[in-house]
Formats: C-alpha cells, structure tokens, sequence
C-alpha cells in the first residue's frame, strides 16, 4: 500500500519565502504570546496551597477532583493518604483566596475549599492547610533550560562534524523553531505548563532533530551522487523522496501519542498532548523550514564531499 | 544467497533469549509484607519468627508467608489492608526493640532471582509512597565550627603562651572569632600561631582601644562553601545508610540545591516510621570515669548525685557514674570501622580521630593513665505522634555505656572501643559512627503522601496505553508495508521486551513519565523499518532486483539511521543527566529505548529478512 505518490516533485522550495514568513511570523507570535500572556505554570514552578481533607465516608480521588473543578479551582492535583477516607489536594490559589494585599491567605483558601467540597459532598472537612514552596520550581526550571541548551549544543556539534557547519546551524534554527511555537501554542491555550510538559518539550527537540536529519542525510547523499548540482533541485528532490517516510514516521509516532492521550490517563495527558503538537509543528519544519535555511546558508555540493585533505598522499593519486 | 553472517543469527537469538529471561521477573508482582528489622537490642531469629506468627495468631490475621530473610522478617499477606492491620498488631507485640516497616514481597522465582533477574523496581507516583523534602540547617554548621574554632584558638594560644583577655564568637553568625590581647606582640604571636596552625582561618586586625589589641579570625569563604556542601554531602550518605535499613527499595535521596535533599520512598506508607528512622542520630562519647563503681551503686539508692557527674547504664542496667565533661565526641571521628580486639578476641570498633580530638585524646591519657574512662553511645530519635490530630515530636534519647575500663596507657589518634556485643553490633556501630550522625539537622519541610491507589489506576492506564498503541501501530506498519511490516512489527515486539529487559536488568525505576518515554519510543523505534522500507521500495522502483534491493535498503538506511539515532540520543542523554525527578526517568527510558530499537530495527529485521528471503529465488517483495 502506498499513500504518496513516490513521483511526487512538488515545489518546496518555490515557496520558501512565503513558508518561512509563515515560520518567522508563528515565532515572533510565539515569543509575544510567551511574554505577552505568560505560560500558566503548574504546581512543580510556582508552588501553591496544600490541604488535607477528611471525609466521614470513603471517597475517590476522581470525585474529590470534580467537586474542585466544579468550585472553580483547576488544576488540582488529589492523592489519597493511605485510607480511603483522607485525600491531599494541591493548587495554585485563586483571586478569591487573596487577602487585600494580594496575598495568599491561608484561611480563605481553606474557606473557598472546603465551600467546594462540601458543595459536593457535605461530609468532607479541611483537615490542615499550608503553602508548598515555589523555591525547588525556579532550581528545576533553571535546570529545564540548561538542559535544552546543552541538547541543542550537542546536536549543533555533532551535526557540524558529522556533516557540515551548514546544516549544523540550520538544525538548530529549526529546533529554536519547533520548541518555540510549542512553547507558544501552550502560551496561547494557557494549559498547564509543568515539569512533564518541559520533559515533553525537550523530548520534541529530539523528535524533531530526528525529522530533520533524516531529510539533510538525503541532502548530502543527492549531492554527493549526483553530477549536476544545482542546490535548490537538490534539495527539492530530497524533500520529495523523504516525504512520505516523514509523513509516516509522524503517523506511527502519533498514532502513539494519541492512544497516551485518550487511554493514558490524567498523569500523562500534559506529555502526550504536548508530544502531538510538537510532532506535527516538527513535521511541518522538517518539510517547509529546514531546507529553505540549508539553501540561505549557501550549501553546495563541494561542502559535502568526502574530504581527503587528511591524507594528502592519497588525494594526490589520480 | 544470504548475505547475513552466521553469528549475527547467533547474536540475535542469544539476545532476544536473555531479552526474554531478564523481561520476565516483572511478570511476577509482589505481594504486601511487613518487614521487621531488629534495632540494638533486639535478634532476628527463629524466636521472633514464633513470636510473630503467634500475635498474627492471636488477632486471626492470615499470612501467607513468614520467614526469615538475611538480618531481617518478612511476613507477608494477601492485600494492604490486611498488611497494615498486621503492622499494628506486630508493632504493638515486639515492642521498641524492633523496627516494623511496610516492604513488598517478591514473587519472582528463586532461579530468575539467582541470575540476577529482578523485575523494574516502581516509582512514587505508580507504587505510591513518601516524598519528604528537607532542609539542611546550614546555619548550625557554622554555629559548630565557630564554637570549636574559639575552644580550639583559646587552647593554643594557652599552649603559646600568648595572653589574652578573651576569645569570643562574634554576636553575627558567620563573622567569625574575636579575640582580644594585651599587646602588639601578643598579637603579632597570636596572628602567626593561628595562621601556622589553622590555615583555613584568615586572620585580621581589629581597633585597638586602649590595652585591648583586636584580632578577628574567620573561616576563609571557599572553606565555608566546601563546608556546607560537606555537610549536606555527609547527610545524603547518612540517610542513605539509614533508609537501608528500612529495606525500601530504589529509594530516591538526592541533592536539591544548595541545602535541601528530596527522600523519596516508594511503598513506604508509613511516615512516622519513616521520619523516625531520618532523623535519629547516633554517636560515641568519650567520658572520664568518676569514683568507684560502689558510688554509682550508691548513687541509684539515694538518688543523690555528684554535681560534676552523670548516672549511665549500660545495657544489663549496672549503673556508672561519669564526668560531666566530654572528651571527645562522635563528630571528632575521622574514621572508624569494626575489628576484633588483639588481646581477648571480643569484637571492637577502631577509631580514628581528626587532629583536634587526637590531641584532646592525647592530653587526657597522658594525665589520667590507671583511671577509668567510658564509652557511651548516644542515640536521638524523633518520634512523631499523632495526638488529637496534631503533630508532636519528642525526641527520645538513649545513652548507654558500652565500655568502662581503666586507661592502660597514653594514646592518641588511633584506638579502639570495646565492649561490643557482637561482631555484627560493632560493623553496624562503625557504619553508624562514620556516616551516622548528620552533620547538621535537617527539618521536614514538606511532606507527602502518595496514595497507593492512586498508583494501581496509573499503572493500569499506562498499562493499557502502551499495549493500544503498540497494537496500533503493528497494525498499521503491518498494512502500509504488507511483509516487512510484519517483520517490522516483531522486531518492535522485542524491542518492547528488550527495553523492559535492560530496565529491569541495571534496576531502572519505572515511573509514569518512563511509561510515556517507552510509549514514545515505540513510535520512534518504527522509523527505522519505515526508513528501510521506503529504501527498499525506491530501489524497486529504480529496477534493482529483489535481492539487491533489500541488501542496499539496509546499507542506505543505515547512515541515515545513525546519524538521525546518534542526536537523538545525545537529547535523550541530556535528560537524563542534567535532568531531575520526572525529566530523569522519561530520559532513562528514552536513552535506552534508541539503543535497543536500533539493534532491533535493523539487526533483527534484518535477521529475519534474510531468513525468509536468504535462500530462494525472487521476483517482487512483498512491501
């Protein structure tokens, strides 16, 4: 069975100007929405409120986290204590838990909490409350960032030996690129932005480097083995022959992500979500983005032929 | 023709074998235990095992197993409610002589057990558990090192001969030791025998006000630093050594910052066990003897006591009187580890002390030699309550005296401590002493508890995600790429088994964020066959014949498989590195799925292939 046509010769980089205004715009948008509208950060960056809640009957996680939501406090996050009958909640504190100052006051949250959930269930009480500091979150979100960094770095190496400066720095562009809009795209529907999004943001960087190497190793190869090379028809045609490999590859790994997204339940929702924007932002640069840098960088076939400078003995001979 | 070597054949089939054989322990689950540790005073013994089985007994509580296990008891029950019921009834029937902690049991069989297979050890937020995050009180650290600084200045400017009026700690914590002298020359000596003495101490000149001449020593900045990361460095090895003795397996104690450490248990239900066991420290003192052994027997009697002593027992209650005065405490220990005394064979801790307590050591043997001196240990536990709904905490402190003798001769650095019970008592009190006590307190800042219910519905969830989503996309390589699909998908079946294999075998703990990164492996693990096939399919097209399709298929796609896996991974190693907590474990997960999918992926299909086609005559692929 094949879906794409394997003659397929469609012109990508005829419209590179308009697919990278698009990329520029959607970045610059990003970067606004980031700034602009902030990420709505979970519990794990900002620290928050936590009670302990008693119930006289057994209650389940599920129910306590639905009467929450009900009364208007999101994103909670319900773990039982041992029994049945105990549950600790965790959240960020909303307006109406904010004294005059604009400070968290313990006793409305324990006030508006325990209205939630006696709204549901009338047997439950507000057993302890207290604050869970935000301090760990700013050491972990210093070390989020570090850590992207140090990919990109490690791939930008890896990448200029391996192949050339070029596509080293084209693949790092188009990283910044995918992270960035999938950043945005959280900045913009304000879900919830925690440590396992972050997780899932760099595991998009590794996704996407994946795409795109696939795509460059083709480049490289089209002008090595071809005599007339013109690099826009090189190019051209190595995103057509890995089209529907790329294609592919996205459905397969999308087809995982989704069945995370619809049966893996609540703890793995963020991730997967997070993984399906990212696989199609990534797909699309991998056959809109990518190139169109390779080709503004300049690349020609002499960049990308075996060197044989290391021994000059062996370059000598005819 | 085939052109795949005959121990590539063999490499596959020993692998996927092993693959199999080390996948296999996490079939067996575990089942709900109490695990009993005996504390100093107790034996874990066929007795207690009696005695155990008798209480269940007693309270018609049903065990499946009890047995002896190593230095401690497992008794094991069919569910966690049973197994906590059980607790209470153990705890409530041993006494404080023991320590009744909640484990799992394995049911993993003895001959996977002996090859070292052993199934994924579960994380917090599967198994359920505590999480305690605790602060380091650094400020106490250097309480401790100025006060000794001060003591220790003060000795050697007696030593020196230097007069001084007074050596204080300054009223600001961190600023040092003031020490004030009766003239320039004083000073100049005092300056010049500290700085030849303690070159961690910069020493300064203060105002001079009259006779008094100031002179200011503080702890140089880079020492302080390395202080504190000593200290909490001292405190991760020290409850690292005590959650052992809780038996819980994978605990997660590691740094966070500066002065915190996260403690993670999983299947820790307990906390006041838990904390109990965190917070204890445990140490030696060394005290002079002080009159005869009639006083002390006196001193019980009457309850009078000589002001400038203290009453101690040792463990057969036979009183002891000491000084009050300490001669060197647990923190002066440079060393220690347990031996066998040369002279009576009894089993013995030897000893070595830093220079500050050698000297110390050294001063009162040589004064005292033909007197007595005692060894006391020292432990402090916390014990946490409930009462009335509320926390309280009351520290329980245990002394005894584990040796009284008389001072042979004059010693110094090196000694050793007798009086020990048993060769297994002294390599615990060694263990205790070298990284026993904390070097600062630490308070609980936060705590919680993870219901293991919560874990049970996560399990199964991302139980079932992971078994959709494979079954998905087997099924659509198997429709987009007919036979090397299916050839495809058993190699994804075994990179599934070899990955849970290579977790279990090097004890990966499987968190959720790990199930997401297998799950997210799965769909990569495929690009390489989809990769291959798509070369496969070109090369048809380009008029290759069958054979010669699938052998440049796979060299072609190989390059290009390397290079996309290769950064790849030097993501998946980032994460895993530099990351912490749920980052780490997606990482791991991911780190280890590239390296089994690219054996698998290429060598295994690859395998196959050649089977199936190696050896007959082509005309069209079936791709």
């Amino acid at each position: 069975m094949e879906i794409f046509n394997h003659n397929s010769n469609i012109n990508f980089l005829g419209m590179r100007k308009f697919s990278i205004g698009i990329a520029i715009l959607l970045m610059i948008a990003s970067i606004g929405l980031i700034v602009g509208k902030g990420l709505n950060y979970g519990l794990d960056f900002t620290g928050g409120v936590a009670l302990v809640v008693d119930y006289q009957q057994p209650v389940t996680t599920a129910e306590v986290q639905a009467a929450l939501d009900k009364g208007g406090i999101e994103h909670s996050l319900v773990a039982s204590l041992g029994g049945t009958r105990e549950v600790s909640v965790r959240f960020q504190p909303t307006a109406a838990m904010m004294d005059e100052a604009g400070k968290v006051n313990l006793d409305k949250v324990a006030s508006v909490a325990t209205a939630a959930l006696t709204a549901a269930r009338p047997d439950a009480t507000v057993k302890s409350r207290d604050y869970v500091g935000s301090q760990v979150g700013e050491e972990l979100r210093g070390d989020g960032i570090i850590a992207a960094l140090v990919v990109m770095l490690g791939i930008g190496v890896y990448l200029g030996i391996r192949f050339e400066w070029r596509f080293a720095v084209a693949a790092i562009l188009t990283e910044f690129h995918d992270a960035l809009i999938t950043v945005g795209i959280f900045a913009l529907v304000q879900r919830e932005f925690d440590l396992t999004v972050l997780a899932s943001v760099l595991a998009v960087i590794g996704y996407s480097i994946n795409d795109k190497v696939v795509v460059f190793d083709r480049v490289r190869e089209l002008f090595r083995s071809s005599r007339k090379a013109e690099p826009e028809e090189i190019l051209n045609r190595s995103i057509n022959s890995t089209l529907s490999r790329t294609i592919i590859t996205s459905l397969f790994t999308g087809i995982t992500m989704a069945a995370l997204y619809f049966i893996g339940g609540p703890v793995v929702h963020n991730f997967a979500i997070t993984m399906l924007i990212g696989i199609l932002v990534g797909t699309l640069s991998s056959i809109f983005v990518a190139s169109p840098i390779l080709l503004w960088l300049g690349v020609s076939k002499q960049d990308l032929m075996p060197r044989t400078k290391e021994n000059p003995e062996l370059a000598r001979r005819p | 023709m085939s052109d795949f070597p005959r121990w590539k054949y063999a490499l596959v089939a020993i692998v996927l074998v092993l693959g199999i054989v080390y996948a296999l322990p996490n079939a067996f689950l575990p089942v709900p235990a109490v695990q009993i540790t005996a504390n100093r005073n107790g034996t874990v013994d066929q007795a207690l095992e009696q005695k155990v089985s008798d209480a269940l007994k007693q309270q018609n509580i049903a065990t499946t197993s009890i047995e002896v296990k190593g230095d401690h008891l497992l008794a094991s029950f069919i569910n966690g409610d049973v197994q906590r019921t059980a607790a209470d009834v153990i705890k409530s029937a041993l006494g404080d002589d023991f320590t009744v902690a909640f484990n799992l049991k394995s049911t993993v069989p003895g001959w996977l057990t002996a090859i070292g297979a052993k199934p994924m050890p579960l994380g917090l937020d599967l198994q359920g558990g505590v999480h305690f995050l605790m602060q380091v009180d650094q400020n106490d650290v250097i309480d401790k090192q100025e006060t000794r600084h001060a003591d220790d200045i003060r000795s050697l400017l007696r030593e020196k001969n230097i007069r001084y009026e007074s050596v204080t700690r300054n009223a600001v914590r961190g600023q040092g030791v003031s020490i004030v002298l009766k003239s320039a020359e004083d000073r100049t000596a005092a300056t010049n025998a500290i700085a030849a003495e303690y070159p961690d101490l910069t020493v300064q000149d203060g105002p001079v006000t009259g006779d008094r001449f100031v002179l200011n020593a503080v702890v140089r900045p880079d020492k302080l630093r390395e202080l504190s990361l000593n200290t909490i460095r001292q405190n991760l090895g020290t409850l690292r050594n005590r959650i052992n003795v809780l038996g819980v397996s994978e605990p997660i104690i590691q740094q966070q910052g500066e002065s915190r450490i996260v403690v993670e248990l999983a299947g820790v239900q307990d906390t006041a066990e838990a904390k109990k066991l965190i917070g204890a420290t445990a140490t030696l003192e060394y005290r002079a003897g002080f009159g005869t052994p009639q006083q002390a027997i006196d001193a019980v009697r009457s309850g009078i006591i000589p002001p400038d002593a203290r009453l101690y027992k040792n463990h057969e209650g036979q009183p002891y009187l000491l000084s009050k005065n300490v001669i060197v405490t647990g923190d002066q220990l440079a060393d220690a580890s347990s031996t066998f005394d040369q002279q009576s064979g009894s089993p013995a801790v030897s000893v070595t002390l830093n220079a500050a307590g050698a000297k110390k050591m050294l001063d009162f043997t040589t004064s005292n030699v033909g007197k007595p001196m005692g060894v006391v240990y020292v432990e402090r536990v916390v014990d946490t309550k409930i009462v009335d709904g509320k926390e309280v905490r009351t520290p329980k402190i245990t002394e005894e005296v584990i040796n009284y003798a008389t001072i042979q001769g004059v010693f110094g650095k090196n000694f050793q401590t007798t009086g020990l019970r048993s060769p297994k008592e002294a390599s615990e009190l060694a263990l205790l002493l070298k990284g026993g006590s904390l070097a600062a307190p630490v308070d609980i800042v936060e705590e919680r508890v993870i219901g293991a219910s919560l874990g049970q519905d996560n399990i199964q969830k991302g139980f079932k995600a992971v078994m959709i989503g494979l079954a998905l996309v087997l099924l659509a390589a198997a429709i987009y790429y007919k036979l090397f699909g299916l050839v495809a998908d058993i190699a994804l079946f075994f990179n599934l088994v070899i990955l849970v294999a290579v977790m279990s075998a090097i004890g990966v703990t499987l968190t959720m964020p790990g199930v997401a990164g297998i799950v997210l492996t799965l769909g990569m693990a495929i690009d390489a066959n989809v990769l291959i096939c798509e070369r496969i399919r070109e090369e048809l097209r380009n008029g290759s014949t069958p054979h010669a399709s699938i052998r440049a298929g796979y060299e072609k796609a190989w390059s290009t498989i390397l290079d996309a896996n290769v950064t790849h991974l030097i993501a998946a190693l980032a994460l895993t590195t530099m990351g912490s907590g749920p980052i780490k474990g997606f990482g791991v997960t991911l780190l280890i799925g590239i390296l089994t999918s690219m054996f698998t992926s290429v060598t295994v299909t690859h395998a196959i292939t050649a089977l199936i086609h190696g050896h007959r005559k082509l005309k069209t692929l079936s791709v």
